[in-house]
């Protein structure tokens, strides 16, 4: 009974992802309206842009699943791979030109490159910061992401734009990723890789690795005693995540045609941060979700914010509203003092607070 | 020689900011084993409020200075206080989320502080004396620098005094070594938790006055770019310990005001990698006991 339960609960699941992603790839043929929540009907680029950028912060926020969530390891430096993948191939593309290579080909290849600079840096960085735990571990990767970020707003040698960011160089980028016009395109670029990211960390949780991890997150004396040493799985999972990052960040260059240092900052992380405890701490679509419900409310409200109606408002309403991450800030406090699960966690805690409640009923009677 | 003079007398003038940063970071580390990502905005909160005040009064005499101290200490003990009692205590002991907490502070209220004074910096004004320099063997060293050494001397003096003569000092010495005794022989430490944030806000209040004395100007930002220094100091000198964030804020401002004159100004990757040196040779930092 159970087990057919079991399979038939995994069956709907797969049946309801795949409609999800289905209904998702179709969005830019429909005409789909929601004001307040989208920019303006699902077809236009401006909506589309909207929604894969959520898309992309979504496989962000996944990738820090991985660490955060599954492995527990609680990062303050994740931004530095999203940004090494945006800068890594941004850099490749200015300069590398192989001669004998498509202009396809160099796309592909650059891309290449900057994946493994992606596992180089993960694996330099994990190896170092993962000789610490806790709260040094935090400090150590805040550190390296600090470095990352000066560097890339130094600009040596002229590479990464400063300040002023760099744009995408569209020679080799094939026609149908550039431009306004090819938004849908871009779209479904972004909803491949929120589907790869998330299956990778499917993949990852149910494999091995992740529960040695899992289980090191709990209790790492006992998976010490059990006689696996948790340094090197950890790696292994610290890796996994900066690559993903990085592969987002790839997607994240593609569709604002050019990168800006705010994305090496350590502020960025803490708004994955933000995203992961909103959606949910352990769950996997908990991170999709606060990713895609940040990403509205941040653009939603920042649209409010210079709206007339918030204008008129007296200083004391007007202030506070017109400021997006004052809102998303309180916003973050109040779920962390009062939901502890995020937005994924409120079914099991309803269904808990119902189960408490009919077994004080029974004891009633 | 006057170069080296002037780095290290600068160098010193910059970890006294750093200091006054870390010491309330530090001390709340240690105590209660939260890292208050908040710290900065007491800080900003503490310039903001300074210079209202000095706007108010006579502008640029060293009575209205006093009194902007005064006052960005003050405001930043309440604002301090009053994190720890409405947002950190219901956290007791889950550590993570009390972190995740002053992010979402420092997040909200900086954007706040955007909202009320604007994006733009803020300039104010001086006694005239802190705009001039004073030569010591040949290098000529902006005053204000004395400025802050001496407070933050005063600071260090003071904690140092509480700590060692008041029985407050006492549990919190005590807490810092071994709480779950203290909590065991009857003494609230709660109290202690509160009292150790107010001490340590007032300091950063005054370090964000202070700060606007050193940039020239107040900005919603000045509190978070220093607060990441004044982490790397903690880290550096040992968290929980307050001599070590002592000794660490001036190694750390000293060896980028030389990385910055002598390689290219390169004081904020220097920094960071005195950091993970520190780590990977010595986890629990200079001074601190062992990593929990």
């Amino acid at each position: 009974m159970t087990k057919i339960s079991a399979r038939m609960r995994a069956g709907i699941i797969v049946a309801a992802s795949v409609a999800l992603i289905g209904f998702a790839a179709l969005l830019p043929l429909l005409a789909i309206d929601i004001p307040g929540v989208f920019p303006g009907p699902s077809y236009t680029p401006g909506t589309l842009q909207v929604l894969a950028y959520a898309m992309l912060i979504a496989a962000l926020a996944l990738s820090y699943h991985l660490l955060f969530g599954l492995a527990g390891m609680l990062s303050f430096g994740h931004a530095l791979f999203f940004a090494a993948g945006a800068y890594g191939l941004g850099v490749v593309l200015r300069n590398f030109a192989p001669e004998w290579l498509p202009p396809g080909g160099a796309f592909v290849a650059a891309i290449l490159i900057t994946i493994v600079f992606a596992i180089i840096l993960s694996a330099f960085v994990g190896a170092l910061s993962l000789r610490v735990t806790g709260i040094s571990f935090a400090m150590v990767t805040l550190a390296f992401a600090q470095a990352g970020s000066v560097l890339v707003r130094r600009n040596p040698g002229k590479k990464t734009g400063g300040e002023e960011g760099l744009p995408l160089d569209v020679t080799r980028v094939p026609d149908a990723l550039v431009g306004v016009l090819q938004t849908k395109n871009l779209y479904w670029l972004a909803l491949a890789i929120l589907v790869v990211v998330y299956l990778v960390t499917l993949w990852v949780e149910k494999s091995r690795a992740g529960h040695v991890v899992a289980a090191a997150r709990e209790n790492d004396l006992r998976v010490r005693v059990l006689g696996i040493r948790p340094y090197g799985v950890r790696l292994v999972i610290f890796a996994i995540a900066g690559v993903l990052a990085a592969i987002a960040g790839m997607g994240f260059l593609l569709l604002q045609s050019g990168v800006s240092p705010r994305v090496a900052t350590p502020d960025f992380t803490l708004s994955l941060l933000v995203i992961v405890v909103l959606g949910g701490v352990g769950y996997r679509w908990g991170a999709v979700l606060g990713a895609i419900v940040y990403t509205l409310l941040d653009q939603r409200l920042t649209a409010l914010a210079g709206s007339e109606a918030v204008a008129s408002l007296p200083d004391i309403l007007r202030i506070p509203l017109s400021q997006p991450l004052f809102i998303l800030g309180t916003l973050f406090i109040l779920v962390v003092l009062f939901l502890p699960g995020g937005i994924a966690g409120i079914p099991a805690s309803v269904q808990a607070a119902r189960r408490n409640q009919t077994v004080e009923e029974k004891e009633l009677v | 020689m006057s170069t080296i003079v002037l780095l290290l007398i600068t160098g010193l003038g910059l970890g006294a900011l750093y200091f006054l940063v870390a010491s309330g970071l530090s001390l709340i580390y240690g105590l209660m084993g939260v890292l208050n990502f908040a710290h900065g905005s007491f800080l900003t909160l503490g310039a903001f409020i300074g210079w209202e005040v000095a706007r108010r009064l006579s502008d640029g005499t060293w009575w209205t200075l006093g009194a902007s101290m005064i006052a960005g200490a003050i405001i930043g003990a309440a604002f301090a206080a009053a994190t720890e009692f409405f947002l950190i205590r219901p956290l007791y002991l889950r550590h993570i989320e009390q972190v995740l907490v002053t992010v979402g502070l420092a997040l909200a209220s900086v954007a706040l502080f955007e909202g009320i004074w604007g994006t733009d910096p803020i300039y104010v004004v001086n006694p005239e004396w802190l705009g001039l320099t004073t030569e010591i063997l040949g290098a000529r060293i902006p005053n204000s620098r004395f400025l802050l050494i001496g407070c933050a001397a005063l600071v260090l003096l003071a904690i140092v005094l509480f700590l060692k003569h008041t029985r407050y000092g006492l549990i919190i010495r005590a807490g810092v070594e071994n709480r779950s005794m203290v909590t065991a022989l009857g003494i609230d430490v709660r109290r202690a938790f509160t009292l150790v944030f107010a001490i340590g806000g007032a300091a950063a209040g005054l370090g964000g006055v202070l700060a606007s004395v050193y940039y020239g100007y107040v900005s919603a930002h000045i509190g978070g770019s220093l607060l990441i220094f004044a982490f790397i100091v903690t880290v550096i000198g040992g968290l929980g310990s307050l001599a070590g964030a002592a000794v660490a804020s001036v190694l750390v401002a000293v060896l980028q005001q030389f990385a910055n004159y002598y390689l290219w100004g390169t004081g904020d990757l220097a920094v960071v990698l005195a950091l993970a040196a520190v780590l990977l040779i010595r986890p629990q930092g200079l001074m601190g006991k062992s990593v929990r």
